[in-house]
């Protein structure tokens, strides 16, 4: 579904990736840790078609097609989410108004019906049951107002609308408390599925234990430096990054 | 084409409208009524000594008219050759709204809905009043709206036939909006509504004035309203104009507020070409309120300016103003706030706000809050800002597959919306809400 080969990606003259691979299938879940800095965000924005980034060299093809030619909207409409690590507040437009924009510019795009008013609503009830969130918070304008945890929650309820076939979940856990954690988590979890591919972003290990990953890659410096299943969570939560740089590091030494 | 010197183009102009006034002075509507031929001969002899303003004139240094003097207007005298019939299917049906109707700047019966009006208030053509009730017509009509440093408000003074008066008696509280339908032919002339607003003690109303274009070519429209509100009054106030984006528009609107009286306005420009809307309001007596608020949209190479003049001129008076301009094209907004704090005028709160969305590279702005204070008790603030689409916004939203331009026309509504939404008339918000929200 998503082939990232060799990708260099820089922020005003700094190059944050250095040659990043990564293959993602329909179906799976993965997962991508590292510290501050590593380049986490930086994946997200590149995938999700940030006009910062600069990609200097590599490839991104999302299901056969050249991604890093698209616009954002294009991006979204082939099928491509990106759960933000800060959502945007944007007074003055409901929730509601922009969520039903979006979707029927996506439907559109694909040659689907638009959907009224009314048929909107059935669908965002349905979703909603799944985030426990009150419809109250659709009448307010986009994440105005909203706490940590509504906004996180409001990216999910979000995906769930939109319906993608990829999701990216930049750092959805980072000002969570463990409640909101789960209802989050529980969010993600039920739209895992055959036709579906996620990739979670994270710094800790924690999010993972709710929403368990069938592959776990760890970015150091602009690079994916180790990948295994989902117990290399669990070593990292052990070692440390600074475990992993180490046992690298002797790896290079000794070859 | 041939290329004249402005200044040359500009007294052709004023000697085209003065050979027309003379001309036409004696079949002009109410020339057998005296106090309205000696307003005329004031207004005219004014239009003659101020001439058109030019860009030394620091009132109208960021607004030049030359394209004005380029066009030739021919003075409406009546709304002949419109086909009636047809424009009453065009009309806005507003249900729950009184309506006259005016079309050239003259009003015609046929299209307005006014039966039923509750006792005390009187919405009537303004000839029709001239000849009903001349006293109070005479002591109110142009005892506003001066036009000495006004040229465009003596040119309207000049050639005044037609508007709407209207009348609301002590205590009458008038639940439905009154609309007042101004219709320009689009037929190459030059217009002059008129309105004249009394509301008596303790009297209510919102009223609407709406401005549009039937047909294809450049009109002129210098448009003079005057409110009086005596004490108590409240007047909530709208103005749409929705012109054709050739037209020339003058609007001179003067506001007179007496003890504890409320005016409430909102100013809506989303039309014209060229837009100059000067709004004076005045407390003549303690405690009045006033808002004057504004949004408008230019685009293309079109101008849209608005000077306000708030005079504090009697102590504890609250005025409130928010304008915001949202710039596309080559367009260009001006903004002129001034308010005026006098000696006795302590305990003053003046508020005033203008905000600028610049949507292109080349969209202008010239703004310019004028706030001069001679009391000492007072609260004045004012502010201005410009800006452009907030980028994250802007990113949030593609991602979420909105294409560019519906993701600013979602964040240009984000911006409007405040003013939009304190329309306390749900048609008239309605409306607004289509034009920049198209669902």
């Amino acid at each position: 579904m998503l082939n990232i080969d060799n990708l260099h990606a820089r922020v005003e003259q700094k190059e944050i990736l250095k040659g990043l691979s990564l293959d993602v299938h329909a179906g799976e879940v993965h997962a991508i840790m590292g510290p501050n800095g590593s380049g986490k965000s930086t994946l997200a924005g590149v995938l999700a078609g940030r006009e910062a980034f600069d990609v200097t060299e590599g490839t991104v093809t999302f299901e056969g097609k050249n991604l890093l030619d698209m616009e954002p909207e294009e991006r979204a409409r082939e099928g491509l989410f990106l759960a933000f690590q800060y959502p945007v507040e944007i007074p003055g437009v409901g929730n509601t108004y922009f969520l039903r924009a979006a979707l029927n510019s996506i439907r559109k795009y694909r040659g689907q019906p638009e959907l009224d008013a009314a048929q909107f609503m059935k669908l965002v009830r349905e979703k909603l049951k799944h985030m426990h969130m009150s419809e109250e918070l659709l009448k307010r304008p986009v994440n105005e107002g909203f706490s940590g945890g509504e906004k996180k929650r409001n990216e999910i309820f979000q995906m769930a609308v939109l319906d993608p076939k990829l999701a990216i979940l930049d750092e959805t856990d980072s000002g969570l408390d463990i409640d909101a954690l789960k209802i989050v988590s529980d969010g993600v979890n039920a739209l895992r599925g055959p036709d579906r591919a996620i990739i979670v972003i994270t710094h800790y290990q924690r999010l993972l234990n709710y929403i368990v990953p069938d592959f776990v890659h760890v970015l150091v410096d602009g690079r994916i430096v180790k990948s295994g299943g989902k117990e290399l969570a669990l070593e990292l939560e052990d070692k440390g990054y600074d475990g992993i740089k180490a046992e690298l590091k002797r790896q290079l030494a000794t070859a | 084409m041939k290329t004249i010197h402005p200044a040359v183009e500009q007294t052709s102009k004023k000697a085209e409208l003065l050979n027309a006034f003379e001309g036409l002075e004696r079949q002009l509507a109410g020339s057998d009524t005296p106090f309205l031929r000696r307003l005329r001969s004031a207004g005219i002899a004014r239009f003659d000594q101020l001439g058109f303003p030019g860009s030394r004139d620091e009132e109208w240094r960021f607004t030049p008219l030359t394209s004005l003097f380029q066009h030739p207007f021919v003075p409406a005298i009546s709304h002949h050759g419109i086909d009636l019939p047809e424009l009453k299917q065009q009309l806005p049906a507003w249900k729950e709204a009184w309506q006259i109707v005016s079309v050239d700047g003259f009003v015609e019966d046929t299209l307005s809905r006014l039966s039923g009006l509750p006792t005390g208030c009187t919405v009537m053509s303004l000839s029709e009043a001239i000849k009903a009730r001349p006293d109070q017509v005479e002591a109110a009509l142009a005892r506003h709206a001066h036009f000495e440093n006004n040229t465009f408000a003596a040119l309207n003074t000049a050639f005044v036939q037609d508007g709407v008066f209207i009348h609301l008696a002590k205590n009458c509280v008038v639940e439905q909006p009154i609309h007042l339908a101004f219709i320009e032919s689009g037929r190459g002339r030059m217009s002059f509504p008129r309105i004249l607003v009394v509301a008596e003690k303790h009297s209510q109303a919102t009223i609407i004035e709406t401005y549009q274009t039937l047909g294809e070519q450049a009109d002129c429209t210098t448009a003079v309203s005057e409110y009086i509100l005596a004490d108590e009054a409240r007047l909530d106030h709208y103005r749409l104009n929705e012109a054709s984006k050739k037209t020339f528009h003058f609007a001179s609107q003067h506001t007179r507020l007496a003890r504890g009286s409320y005016f409430r306005s909102h100013c809506f420009t989303l039309g014209g070409g060229l837009v100059r809307n000067d709004l004076f309001a005045c407390f003549t007596a303690e405690n009045g309120e006033c808002t004057l608020n504004g949004l408008y949209t230019v685009d293309g190479s079109r101008l849209i300016d608005n000077h306000t003049t708030i005079d504090h001129a009697m102590p504890h008076c609250n005025s409130h103003e928010v304008y915001k301009g949202i710039i596309a094209g080559k367009g260009k907004g001006v903004f002129n706030g001034k308010i005026f704090v006098r000696q006795d005028a302590q305990k003053t709160d003046a508020k005033q706000t203008n905000q600028t969305l610049l949507l292109s590279p080349d969209a202008m702005i010239d703004t310019k809050p004028q706030l001069e204070i001679f009391a000492d008790d007072v609260k004045c603030t004012h502010g201005a800002t410009v800006g452009q689409l907030d980028a994250e916004m802007m990113f949030y939203l593609r991602s979420r597959g909105l294409g560019k331009d519906e993701a600013q026309g979602i964040l240009t509504y984000a911006f409007a919306n405040d003013i939009i939404g304190k329309v306390e008339v749900p048609a008239l918000r309605d409306i607004l809400e289509k034009r920049f929200l198209p669902v």
